[in-house]
C-alpha cells in the first residue's frame, strides 16, 4: 500500500476533495465493519466455548450411593460390587454400571477400592488365593490392603470415600479416578 | 440444419458436444485448472516407483471417507446402542461386515503407507529447501491420521475401546495442575460414558476429516507451487541461492506433465493398494468387536490397536520415575524436532548415500518401533490371568517328587504363582521361568524371595502358612535340570574352615 507506484491500490483515482471524502467514508466503514465483527465474533465465541468447554470447568456434585446392606460383605473378604453411576444418562447403557472392590476386614472396617489401576487405568482383578490385585495391562500388582506390591503403578489403589448408615454401605462415586483426582 | 442433411449424425453430435464443452470451459476454466493441477510439469526422474506413496495414502483417505460415511448410515454413537449396531453391521446388514473390514484395513493401509511416504521423503531429502511447508503440513497430516486411527478404535465401542479411553484418561490425568479438568474435557464428563463416545464420534467424523481435507489441500498446493522433489543424485547439493533456478532448469529440460505422462506408476500402485485392502477385508474380515463395553466385567485384557502397541510397550518398560515426563513431554519435543527439521537441515546433500546419519536414524526408528510393537503384542510383563487354573505342569515336573514337594506344587498352582512364572515356558512371563530355579537359588534365598518378595515380586509372607512355605520351597529346590547341581551358597564353605586353610597352604 505504501508503494507510490502502485496506483491501483488507491481507493480513488481522483484527487479531488469529494474523492478523499469518499475514501475516508470507505475507510470508516471498513473499520466499523471489522470492529462490529470482532464484537459479533466475541458474542458467538462465548456460547460456543461455554458449550464445548463445559465439562472442563464443571465440578460434578457427588451424592452418596448405596452399595447395599453390609451383611453381604463377609468379614475378612474382598469382593466386587457394582453401582449405577449417579450421573448417568438414559443412553449410557452398560457403561453406567461401575465396578468397585469392597474389602471388609472386621466389623464395620471397610475399604472400597476403585477398579482402575493407578498406572494407566486398566481394570485390576482380585485373586482371593494369593490375596493380590493384578493388572492385566502392564503387570501392576497390589496387596489386599490396596498398597503397591509390584510393577509400574506409582501408588496404591484409589479408594472411595465411604460410610455406614443404618447397616448399609454408602460410597461417593461417579468420577473416573486418575492421578490428578485420586479421591473418587 | 435441415439444409445440410449430408453431414453424418455422428459429426453433428461431436460438434454439439464440443460446443457444450467449450461453453463449460469458458465458464468454469477447466483446461486452465487442469494445466495448473493434474497436468502440471514434473521432473521426468520424479515419475519413480519411490514416489507413489503419497498418492497411495491419499487414495486410502478417499476410500476411508467413502466407507466411513457408509458405516455412519447404520452406526449409532450411543453408549447403549453402539455395540448392538456394530453387531448388526457385522452379522445382519448385507455387506456390513465387508464395509467394516474395508474401513479397518483401509486405516491400517493408510497409516502404513503414510509412514512409508514419510520415510521416503526423509531419505530423499524432499523436506529440504524450499519445501519446508510441504514437510510441516505432512507432519501435521501424520498427527491427524494417527488421531483418526485412535478415535476410530473408540468407534468400535467394545471393552478394548472402553479401557483404551481409560488409559487415555490416565495419561491426560498426569498433566500438572489442570489434569483433572482435561480428563473431564476429554471424557465429556467425570467418567467414561455415552457423552465420551458422542464426543469421539464428532471428532472422528467431523473435526478430524475436515481438518485432514484442509491439510491435504495445503499439502498438494505446496507440491504445485514448489514442485515435486527431483530424484536426488549423490553430489547434487541444495544451495538456497541457486536451487529454484536449478529446479526450473530441470523442468524446462526434462519436464513432463504429471497427468498423463507421470501418473502411470501411481495408478499401478493405487490398484495394488485397493487390491490389498479388498483382499485383507475379504480374507481377514473386520476387527472385533470384542466383548461389550461393560466395565463391570473384569475378565478383560485390554490391548490397543496395532499402531499404538509401541506406546503400550513403552508404558510397561519405562522406569517409574520418568514415566510422566516421557508420556507428556517427549511427544511435543519429538514433534517440534520434526517441524524444525527443514530449518536446521534444509540444505546440502539429498541422496541417502551421502547422508549416513539419516539412514541410521531410519534404521534405529524402524528397529525401535518394530521391537516395541513385538513386545507390545507378546507383552511378557503382563500376568497370564488364567495360567493358574488352565496351564498344565509338565510330567517330568511331577514324577518322582516326594509328598511334601507335591504339596508345594499345589501351593504354587493355587497361589497364582504360575500367572507370572512359567514352568518350561508354560505360564506367565513376568517373572523368571521356574524350571531351573533350584539351580539358581539356594533354600534360604528361595525362602527370602517367597516371604519378602523383591525384584518386582510381591511378598507372600502374610498369605502363606509356614507349612505352605516349607512345601513350596521343597518343590522349588527340586527344580534342578538333570545333570546340574543345586545352587550352593558361596559364602558358606562346604568343608570346615581349618581344612580349607590347610588346602590353601598345600
Amino acid at each position: 500500500m505504501e508503494d507510490p507506484t502502485n496506483k491501483e491500490n488507491k481507493p480513488c483515482a481522483c484527487g479531488s476533495a469529494e474523492g478523499s471524502d469518499k475514501a475516508s467514508r470507505r475507510d470508516f466503514l471498513l473499520k466499523l465493519g471489522v470492529g462490529l465483527n470482532v464484537v459479533a465474533g466475541g458474542l458467538v465465541a462465548v456460547p460456543i466455548l461455554g458449550y464445548a468447554l463445559n465439562s472442563f470447568a464443571e465440578k460434578p456434585d457427588l451424592q452418596w450411593i448405596d452399595l447395599g446392606p453390609i451383611d453381604q460383605f463377609g468379614e475378612g473378604t474382598t469382593r466386587l460390587a457394582v453401582y449405577d453411576n449417579p450421573l448417568k444418562r438414559s443412553w449410557d447403557g452398560g457403561t453406567a454400571e461401575i465396578p468397585c472392590y469392597v474389602r471388609r476386614t472386621t466389623g464395620e472396617d471397610f475399604t472400597v477400592f476403585a477398579i482402575n489401576c493407578t498406572h494407566l487405568g486398566c481394570p485390576v482383578r482380585w485373586f482371593e488365593e494369593s490375596r493380590l490385585f493384578m493388572c492385566p495391562c502392564h503387570g501392576g500388582a497390589y496387596y489386599e490392603d490396596g498398597s503397591h506390591a509390584s510393577g509400574p503403578p506409582p501408588r496404591g489403589l484409589y479408594t472411595y470415600e465411604h460410610k455406614i448408615d443404618t447397616g448399609r454401605l454408602l460410597i461417593k462415586g461417579g468420577i473416573l479416578p486418575t492421578l490428578a483426582n485420586p479421591n473418587v | 440444419m435441415s439444409k445440410t442433411p449430408h453431414i453424418p449424425l455422428q459429426t453433428q453430435a461431436m460438434e454439439a458436444a464440443r460446443g457444450v464443452f467449450l461453453w463449460l470451459d469458458d465458464r468454469l476454466k477447466i483446461t486452465n485448472l487442469w494445466e495448473h493441477t493434474g497436468g502440471h510439469m514434473i521432473p521426468k526422474s520424479s515419475a519413480s516407483w519411490f514416489y507413489v506413496f503419497g498418492s497411495a495414502t491419499l487414495l486410502c483417505l478417499m476410500l476411508q471417507l467413502v466407507t466411513g460415511t457408509l458405516l455412519a448410515f447404520v452406526y449409532v454413537p450411543s453408549g447403549a446402542e453402539a455395540y448392538s449396531t456394530l453387531e448388526y453391521l457385522t452379522y445382519e446388514q448385507p455387506l456390513g461386515w465387508f464395509l467394516r473390514a474395508m474401513h479397518y484395513w483401509g486405516s491400517e493401509f493408510m497409516v502404513t503407507i503414510m509412514f512409508l511416504h514419510m520415510t521416503q521423503v526423509f531419505l530423499f531429502g524432499a523436506y529440504k529447501y524450499p519445501r519446508e511447508i510441504t514437510w510441516i503440513s505432512g507432519c501435521i497430516l501424520m498427527l491427524v491420521t494417527l488421531g483418526l486411527a485412535f478415535t476410530g478404535q473408540v468407534m468400535r465401542f467394545d471393552e478394548d475401546a472402553y479401557w483404551g479411553l481409560g488409559i487415555g484418561a490416565a495419561i491426560v490425568g498426569r498433566v500438572p495442575f489442570i489434569g483433572e479438568q482435561l480428563v473431564h474435557l476429554m471424557l465429556g464428563g467425570p467418567i467414561i460414558a455415552s457423552e465420551t463416545l458422542s464426543r469421539f464420534f464428532a471428532i472422528h467424523v467431523f473435526i478430524l476429516p475436515g481438518t485432514i481435507l484442509a491439510l491435504v489441500a495445503l499439502h498438494l498446493r505446496m507440491v504445485l507451487t514448489k514442485g515435486i522433489n527431483e530424484y536426488p543424485k549423490p553430489g547434487q547439493v541444495v544451495v538456497k541461492e541457486t536451487y529454484e533456478k536449478e529446479y526450473a532448469a530441470i523442468i524446462k529440460k526434462e519436464g513432463i506433465p504429471f497427468a498423463p505422462h507421470g501418473i502411470g506408476k501411481d495408478l499401478f500402485a493405487a490398484s495394488i493398494v485397493i487390491g490389498g485392502i479388498l483382499f485383507c477385508a475379504a480374507f481377514f474380515g473386520p476387527k472385533g468387536p470384542t466383548a461389550p463395553p461393560f466395565p463391570a466385567n473384569t475378565d478383560v485384557v485390554p490391548r490397543p490397536d496395532f499402531f499404538f502397541m509401541w506406546i503400550f510397550a513403552v508404558a510397561a518398560l519405562m522406569p517409574d520415575w520418568m514415566e510422566t515426563f516421557a508420556l507428556l513431554a517427549v511427544p511435543p519435543v519429538v514433534i517440534l524436532v520434526l517441524f524444525a527439521l527443514p530449518f536446521f537441515n534444509g540444505t546440502g546433500e539429498k541422496h541417502f548415500s551421502r547422508r549416513p546419519v539419516a539412514v541410521i536414524i531410519v534404521l534405529l526408528v524402524y528397529t525401535t518401533f518394530g521391537v516395541l510393537t513385538y513386545l507390545g503384542i507378546t507383552s511378557p510383563w503382563s500376568p497370564e490371568m488364567r495360567a493358574w487354573t488352565a496351564d498344565i505342569t509338565p510330567e517330568s515336573r511331577v514324577l518322582g517328587r516326594s509328598p511334601l514337594e507335591l504339596q508345594g506344587l499345589i501351593v504354587l498352582q493355587n497361589k497364582q504363582c504360575r500367572n507370572c512364572h512359567a514352568i518350561e515356558g508354560i505360564g506367565g512371563k513376568r517373572g523368571p521361568d521356574l524350571a531351573d530355579v533350584g539351580m539358581r537359588l539356594t533354600v534360604p534365598q528361595l525362602a527370602r524371595q517367597v516371604i519378602q518378595g523383591g525384584g518386582n515380586m510381591p511378598a507372600y509372607g502374610k498369605n502363606l502358612s509356614p507349612y505352605q512355605v516349607d512345601a513350596l520351597i521343597a518343590y522349588l529346590s527340586s527344580m534342578v535340570p538333570p545333570g546340574r547341581q543345586p545352587a550352593q551358597d558361596s559364602t558358606i564353605p562346604s568343608k570346615p574352615e581349618p581344612e580349607t586353610a590347610q588346602l590353601n597352604l598345600q
